[in-house]
Formats: structure tokens, sequence, C-alpha cells
């Protein structure tokens, strides 16, 4: 899932502070998942608004709240479509595609990002979440035992581990693993060292060159075998 | 014929003595150029640093022409951190233009133990691939599968960490390392004899020129320092002890004591092909570290790469 951190209050007032009818718009979907911007984190983000602008005694936005399944589809913006005229911005508590789709399918109307969207990642424990996916558009891991040197090692190097590395952890980050000593460990155990033994050669960066569009193979039309 | 008067030497069977220079972090060079004056001719090559511990500096390929100009032998440290394979590349092609054809081939520190902890880290290529992508260009194409107007040839070396607490991994790096192409590698600063005793049982079966890494320590504290914060480094606790245990100030006589003694050994016992002595800031005490160590000779300036 994608995961993201909510921007601090400084921030989001400062963002908020030309516009009247402020609409905070949680997200259903990854957002919820890493307590970033879901219903409940949307709701706490409107309390903490009002509570800030009634102390300082300045401002005077108008909140209210909603929460999408997904804002990453225009199918799940149409109910925004007899609201959105009552507002003179939208709080997007969804990642940056959330963001952009709002932008898009709104036009007419300032969509302010609340959130910094920071990876692809999954939890590692309550209230943790670290990178998993790096989304590089070549996918290795049958290569390096399930473990990807591209998003977990801090260099995304591809021919084992740099000197840096220390009790199994990175130079760069000692509370993280070093993912080649990883990859080593999950190799030898499943007797595939050879795989860590071959030479990678450099990663092909078209395979990432921005903007990105994927066009489905599957077979579309009914009735063809599309699953 | 050889493509550099080190690679010659490192044929040559000789016991084998490269230093370093750090440039400097400004425009001011003066320094670097008496460490360069100082050194060129003790040594059988003086690397220059690229952005050591990803701190900014005046560049490697820079201090190279600097070394070459003032009559010594280069050794141009290339790290992957701040260039991708175009500019890697073009500097190649420089340093050969230029006289500059020995090349340790290194994946660079990251950028976050270093001062400019914000930039972008590149990371285009690994070492590995460095390496081997020098030997494209020796067959006369760029990594792209270009022809060039013109074969660079380099000699190419690479470094090895015989001290990581976890050897197995570093190992598979090192046989990639000279597959590649290394015809020498430079270890990591090493502190124990066991350790290299140990690799060396491993490298002798590999056709290439092993040079043991040498850290000179100045007191416990930088000793310190440097275990916590400079990658790979390891510096047994007995060692820290013994520079304690000196009155304040004589801390670098005693490192360089500890690193005489450390060479001493090694050429005695024939243990690897050299040493690379690495001075940190200190380069002045190189010569007094070559002389403690009974390595002082007059060095070969002849030779001819081809061109």
């Amino acid at each position: 899932m994608i995961v993201a951190e909510q921007k601090n209050l400084e921030e989001i007032m400062r963002m908020i502070a030309p516009y009247e009818r402020v609409m905070i718009l949680g997200c259903g979907t990854c957002m919820t998942v890493c307590n970033a911007g879901g219903e409940r984190e949307t709701s706490f983000l409107h309390g903490a608004l009002r509570l800030a602008q009634s102390k300082s005694g300045e401002g005077t936005h108008s909140f209210s709240e909603y929460t999408v399944k997904r804002q990453c589809d225009y199918e799940f913006l149409e109910v925004l479509d007899d609201k959105i005229d009552d507002v003179d911005t939208i709080l997007s508590l969804g990642c940056g595609i959330g963001v952009q789709a709002i932008a898009e399918r709104f036009p007419d109307t300032p969509v302010l990002p609340g959130v910094n969207t920071a990876f692809m990642g999954m939890a590692k424990e309550w209230g943790i979440w670290d990178e998993r996916c790096a989304a590089c558009g070549e996918c290795r891991l049958e290569e390096t035992g399930g473990i990807c040197p591209i998003t977990r090692c801090t260099k995304g190097i591809l021919n084992g581990p740099c000197a840096g590395t220390k009790n199994g952890k990175c130079e760069a980050n000692t509370d993280m693993d070093c993912a080649w000593i990883l990859i080593y460990n999950r190799l030898e155990r499943l007797q595939q060292l050879e795989k860590m033994r071959r030479y990678y050669p450099p990663r092909n960066f078209l395979a990432v060159a921005r903007p990105k569009r994927v066009i489905t193979k599957a077979n579309t039309e009914a009735g063809e075998n599309n699953g | 014929m050889a493509n550099s008067l080190f690679e010659e030497k490192l044929n040559s069977g000789e016991f084998l003595v490269t230093t370093e220079v750090g440039p400097p972090k400004g425009a001011d060079i003066d320094e670097m150029v008496h460490h360069v004056d100082l050194l060129k001719d003790r040594v059988d090559a003086i690397n220059v640093t690229d952005g050591q511990s990803s701190v900014m500096r005046f560049p490697s390929l820079g201090g190279c022409l600097l070394v070459k100009e003032r009559g010594g032998e280069p050794i141009f440290q290339m790290t992957c951190r701040d260039r991708n394979r175009i500019a890697l590349q073009a500097d190649l092609l420089m340093a050969y233009s230029r006289g500059i054809t020995n090349v340790l081939c290194l994946t660079g520190d990251s950028v976050d133990v270093g001062d400019t902890k914000e930039a972008k880290p590149v990371f285009d290529l690994d070492s590995v691939q460095l390496l081997k992508m020098i030997k494209t260009m020796e067959s006369g194409m760029d990594i792209a599968g270009n022809e060039l107007k013109g074969t660079p040839k380099f000699c190419i070396g690479a470094s090895v960490h015989p001290e990581a607490d976890f050897i197995e991994p570093q190992l598979i790096k090192f046989d990639k390392k000279v597959a590649a192409g290394a015809q020498f590698l430079q270890t990591q600063g090493i502190f124990n004899l066991a350790s290299l005793r140990r690799f060396m049982q491993y490298a002798s079966q590999f056709d290439v020129r092993i040079l043991a890494g040498i850290i000179v320590l100045s007191s416990a504290g930088m000793a310190r320092y440097m275990n916590k914060n400079v990658p790979g480094i390891m510096v047994p606790q007995s060692m820290i002890d013994e520079l304690a245990g000196v009155e304040k100030g004589k801390g670098l006589q005693k490192g360089i004591e500890i690193a005489a003694e450390f060479i001493r050994t090694i050429k005695e016992e024939n243990l690897c092909h050299g040493v690379h002595i690495m001075a940190v800031g200190n380069e002045n005490i190189v010569p007094e570290i070559l002389e403690a160590a009974q390595l002082v000779k007059v060095r070969r300036r002849t030779g001819k790469r081809s061109v």
C-alpha cells in the first residue's frame, strides 16, 4: 500500500489561509490503513483546525469533512459533485495520486495536499511502516530472494553489499537492515546463493522514464477469457 | 605493454607502497601541492580521494592532474555516488587523455554520512558495474554500445573489506570485482593481521594484487570516532587502549609506530603485495612511517604506457 504522513498543523494552516470554506477530504483506502488520512484522521484534523482557529482568535474559516472510498478514481469522486460548489478549497488527505485526481476532476477548485506521500510499503508492526517497493518497472525479486535491493539498500546497488554494512545494518541508518545481508541469508536458506554470484548489469532507467504509462495487455472484450 | 607505470609495478612482483591525498575543502590547493611533492617520489602511486565520506571537496580528477603535473603517479579514485554513467565515462576519457590511467573503482559512501545530506544520491552504477564499464570502453565502445573515437586503456582496481563482521557476502563481491577485471584490490583500513592472513588465504587463488589498507590513527578518540562514523572501519579495542595509554600529545607518534610495525610484519611475512597508507589529514607523516617501516627506497620513475 501507499504510506504517507500527515503534514504538521502549521503548514496546513498556512496553506488554507487564503480560503474561507475548507473541505477536509479523507481517503478510505491506503491513507486509512497507514493512519494518515482516513475517516478518523479527517475528523481529528477537523477538530484540531477548529480549535487552532478559535484559540488564535484569527481566521474565519468554515470547515466541513468527508471521506470517500478512494480519491484516486473518478467514480469515487462523483459524490462530491453536489458539494463542490459550496467549498473554496479541498484539503485532501489522500496520497499524491488522490490530490491530482481531484485537481483533474474538479478543475475550478483548488486542492491542497494534507499529507506527505512517502512510499509503497507495509506495516512492520503497529504504527511503523517500512518501504518495500520503488516501482522500478523491472521487478528482479526472483534474483534476490524476494528482498528488493533497489528499495532497501540506501544505494540501490545490485551486486552485493558495500563495505559500510555493520552488524547486519546499513551505514546510512543503523536502525535499518542491510538489504544485501538479508538477501544473502535468504538465498543461503533457499540454497540459491548462485543467484548472488551472478553479475547484474546496470539498471535500465528507460523502464522508469517519467511520466510512465501502463497499458493493459489483458483482453477487455467481454467473453474473451479476460477473467 | 603496460597501461601505466603503476601497472608495470603491479606485475613486477615488488612490494608496493601507495598512499593517498585528500583534496581541500575549497579552492586553496597549496597544502595538497605540498603533500604531493612530499610523497610523489617516496611511493609507487598516490590515490586522490573522491569526496571521501561524502564530503564535498576539490575533485579527485583535479587532484590527479596535479599529481601528474608534479611528476607523480596518480590513482584516480572514482565513486559512483555523484555521477551517472554518462558523466563517469566522460571523466574517464578526460583522465586518459591527460595520462591518468590508474582508476580505483568504488561505489562510494552513502550521501547520508557526509556534509551535504540533502543531495540526490546517484549510484547509477555500483563498483562492479564501473569496472565492467571501463573494460567495455577499453574494447572501443561506450556503455551504450556506441563506437568510441580513440580507445582508452586503464589499470583498474577496487576495494575489499577483509574485516567485515560478516565476510561471506563481501567475498562474493570480491569475486565479482576480480571477474569484472580488477587488477588490484585495496583493502579497507585493516587493523587485525589475523583477518588479513585469513583473507589472503582466500584471495591468493586469484590473479590479483592485494594492497593492505593502513589507516594511521592519531588518538583513541579518532579511533572511536571512526568506528562509529566511518563506514567499514573496525579498530579493535586493544588498539584503542594502546592509544589511550600514551601521554597527551603523543597519540600520533603511537599511531605511526603501530602502522609501521603492521607494515613491517606484512612485508616480512610476505602477506600481500603491498600496502596502501591512509594518513587521513596527516599526509605529512607518511615519510616517517615509511622510514619506521624500513620501506625507504628510491622509486623508479621511468616506464612508458601504451597510448
